[in-house]
């Protein structure tokens, strides 16, 4: 099985795992406190880290180009409140330009 | 009914994206159709793209959605009826529904909840499915800047989750891990091990 199948195929079913457990396992209970606040914090950490490889990692090399100002451009555009997909064209078009040129 | 119209557009850009990334056309379709999670969709295309193995792609997806567990059990106890039927009903649960359905106070609304996963699903998997078939057409994905599209559209999904001093000091410390990482492990892996991070939360009794 490829890569991408293999990938596509487990986390699909372990995510159909995590919404049920929910409704089908655990009923109404509860997660502990301080289980439930480490949880939390899985998806803020986990994007962070998504952000910085995606817009300074080539490879195993850390690289600054034309992603990091099309990155800055978006967050920029969300702190003026721009809608999410504006912002992430904004990131396309700055980087495409600063290319082109 | 505005988010179903607001999420077909990251449909089409999950299936441009997965496209451009080598996934081919039928695996995008089918990972929108069952794991109908869209940061994890996401993250698994950009690691494989970077070239991470498909253990780091799947481990930090599944890091990423394990916030679905106690999602889930947060309205676990709106569904009723057989094993089954609750087991379909819950694939419904994505975290935009689940924002909707919110009512304050750890209350939710069943109705919203589910109106909105059925509103929500079919424009996903329609999106991904024209993004696949429409990648062809425009050409290079670098040439237009779409690399720098997945970090944009994951800051967006991040800044939101900022609120509070921990998921503040996670982030930094995650960006940190993985970046330091960079240069000794293969790509991917920085990622999951920047899921450390959240242990900053971590209060000894």
């Amino acid at each position: 099985m490829s890569r991408v199948w293999l990938a596509v195929v487990l986390v699909g079913a372990a995510t159909v795992v995590l919404k049920a457990a929910g409704p089908v396992l655990l009923g109404g209970r509860e997660l502990p406190a301080r289980v439930r606040a480490l949880v939390g914090l899985l998806a803020p950490a986990l994007l962070a880290a998504l952000v910085v490889t995606n817009t300074l990692a080539s490879g195993r090399h850390v690289v600054v180009d034309a992603r990091l100002a099309g990155v800055t451009a978006a967050a920029v555009s969300l702190r003026l409140r721009a809608p999410i997909l504006v912002a992430v064209a904004v990131a396309a078009a700055v980087t495409a330009a600063i290319r082109a040129v | 009914m505005p988010i179903a119209i607001a999420v077909f557009p990251f449909g089409v850009s999950f299936g441009l994206l997965a496209r451009s990334v080598g996934m081919g056309r039928v695996a995008p379709i089918v990972m929108s159709a069952t794991t109908f999670a869209g940061s994890a969709q996401f993250a698994v295309a950009s690691i494989l793209d970077a070239g991470g193995t498909a253990a780091a792609a799947i481990l930090a997806a599944v890091l990423l959605n394990v916030r679905y567990a106690p999602i889930s059990i947060s309205v676990g106890d709106l569904f009723g009826g057989a094993a089954p039927k609750r087991l379909v009903q819950s694939q419904l649960i994505v975290d935009e529904s689940w924002a909707l359905a919110s009512r304050g106070g750890g209350r939710f609304d069943r109705n919203v909840l589910l109106g909105a996963g059925l509103l929500l699903y079919p424009s996903w998997v329609a999106g991904t499915t024209l993004g696949v078939f429409g990648a062809g057409v425009l050409g290079n994905p670098s040439r237009l800047g779409l690399d720098a599209a997945f970090p944009a559209l994951f800051l967006a999904l991040l800044l939101p989750q900022l609120r509070g001093r921990r998921a503040l000091a996670a982030a930094v410390v995650a960006a940190a891990i993985a970046l330091a990482l960079v240069p000794v492990v293969p790509a991917g892996i920085p990622i999951v091990a920047a899921s450390a991070a959240c242990l900053v939360g971590w209060r000894p009794r």
